[in-house]
């Protein structure tokens, strides 16, 4: 579980998060939706601690995250995985050698080992005969599911998911968030997933948080979505004339 | 007052980068990673200026040698002098630093733009450690094995130069580099060229790693990487030679 308490976060002045309070909870897919600008970016920097908040704090299964110092969170870093949205794939390194990069880092497993789970977990995110291309050779579906098995090599408590959708068709983006959302089950990890993405939203959203101007607007789950009157929600929610029409 | 930041910025990246590596072995295969690009794939370059350097050198001593009372073994001194204490160390360092300095920067800026240097921190790795060190380590290490291969060849293109030309004698040439020889400019050379070495790698990954924006920003990055690292080469070559020659 993750605790965000009253953080607030200003760029030259701007503030850019204010005053955010939220909990993503453990085993559950929470997603983090708004506007281009809304601050969503920002506020899952703070949580994997690329960005220092300016004021609150980010608490890690009841450990505090946002205080330590960079050699502290490293510590806590190593129990993460995430999934940036251009995939951050090492362009040097073949498909097996990044997937292994983090257990030749922070393992003392033998080559077999390590070769039997990189295979375990490129089968896990369904790629198979990929293991020697180099990123530059593979789609952006495949690139994703790349980032995936890296992020859950080292079998972590937190993932976390960067716009996991875009640049992909609907039918690769659905492929995506299904594997999110039953890796989090079957792993029982602390997901975050930020997201613009209307469908993810609405097929794996099971804690939502909105962000507008840089404020918590609004928290429900998929169902809640549909039915609030909450304005600033239905514009974003509603944006299209396929989805008013079919409101 | 923005370069007193730069420097600050550049001091701190430093004390990151110098922090002993997560692990031994990952370092040594970064290692021998960047022995071979920043130094093996940088032989060729380095053997065809050297031989036409040294061969140009001694053709124009030959020219410009118009006394018979200078004697024609001066061709070969100052041939070896001029490889030895310059030319090498420092033409062949500023050369790196457009060749090496700009791959540095490029690929790390690239990295930067591309989030992957972000994945290795939020991994708990220290970025710095792991991609500027064994940079550093390998063009401070292989860059002495480059320059003193670089003076060889140099001596070796003057000698084929006057034999091709018949400018001089093969037995004046030799007897000139074998003339007022003071070992203490090797190690003035190698001195020089590690500490050229030290500033094209830390200042091209310091460029590469401060990178903020896109794909135009990595080019201005490592234009910049070339420019700092070529001025700071001919500060410090000067600052050096006033201290250990003078």
């Amino acid at each position: 579980m993750i605790e965000v308490k009253n953080i607030s976060k200003s760029f030259a002045g701007q503030k850019v998060l204010n005053d955010i309070s939220t909990v993503f909870d453990k085993g559950k897919t929470n997603l983090i939706i708004g506007q281009s600008g809304s601050g969503k970016t920002i506020l899952m920097k703070c949580c994997i601690g690329l960005v220092d908040v300016d004021e609150g704090k980010i608490d890690f299964d009841k450990r505090c995250f946002s205080d330590l110092s960079e050699k502290k969170k490293r510590v806590t870093q190593k129990e993460m995985g995430v999934l940036f949205q251009g995939g951050a794939l090492f362009d040097s390194f073949t498909v097996e050698d990044n997937v292994m990069f983090p257990l030749n880092m922070f393992t003392k497993m033998s080559q077999e080992e390590k070769n039997e789970r990189v295979n375990f977990v490129l089968n896990r995110v369904n790629l198979i005969n990929a293991n020697h291309k180099f990123p530059s050779e593979i789609s952006g579906g495949m690139t994703k599911r790349v980032a995936i098995a890296r992020a859950i090599a080292l079998n972590p408590k937190y993932l976390f998911c960067d716009e996991p959708n875009s640049g992909l068709d609907p039918k690769t983006a659905e492929v995506i968030d299904a594997l999110i959302s039953d890796l989090t089950e079957e792993f029982q990890m602390t997901t975050v997933v930020n997201t613009h993405d209307m469908n993810s939203v609405l097929q794996i959203g099971q804690k939502i948080a909105f962000l507008h101007k840089g404020d918590l607007w609004w928290e429900g789950d998929k169902e809640g979505i549909l039915t609030t009157d909450n304005k600033e929600l239905n514009d974003f929610v509603f944006s299209t004339e396929l989805t008013r029409r079919i409101k | 007052m923005k370069i007193i930041q730069e420097i600050g910025a550049y001091v701190m990246l430093m004390f990151q980068a110098f922090k002993r590596p997560d692990k031994g072995r990952v370092f040594r295969r970064q290692l021998m990673m960047d022995f071979q690009s920043l130094g093996t794939d940088s032989i060729g370059i380095i053997a065809i200026l050297s031989l036409f350097f040294g061969a140009i050198i001694a053709i124009q001593m030959a020219y410009n040698i118009d006394s018979p009372f200078i004697p024609l073994k001066t061709i070969g001194f100052s041939t070896r002098q001029m490889m030895i204490v310059e030319f090498a160390p420092t033409i062949m360092s500023l050369i790196l630093a457009g060749k090496v300095g700009s791959s540095i920067a490029s690929e790390i800026g690239t990295m930067r733009v591309t989030e992957q240097i972000d994945a290795l921190k939020v991994m708990g790795i220290n970025p710095a450690n792991y991609l500027i060190l064994p940079k550093i380590t390998a063009s401070v290490l292989y860059n002495p094995v480059l320059i003193v291969f670089s003076i060889v060849l140099g001596i070796f293109g003057g000698w084929i130069a006057i034999m091709v030309t018949g400018l001089s004698s093969s037995v004046a040439y030799i007897e000139g580099l074998r003339s007022w020889y003071d070992p203490f400019t090797i190690t003035y050379a190698l001195i020089k060229t590690v500490v050229f070495a030290f500033i094209i790698a830390s200042v091209s990954g310091f460029k590469g790693y401060t990178v903020k924006g896109g794909s135009v920003e990595v080019g201005k990055a490592s234009t910049q990487a070339v420019v700092y690292s070529s001025i700071l080469i001919i500060i410090f070559d000067l600052i050096l030679t006033q201290m250990l020659l003078v």
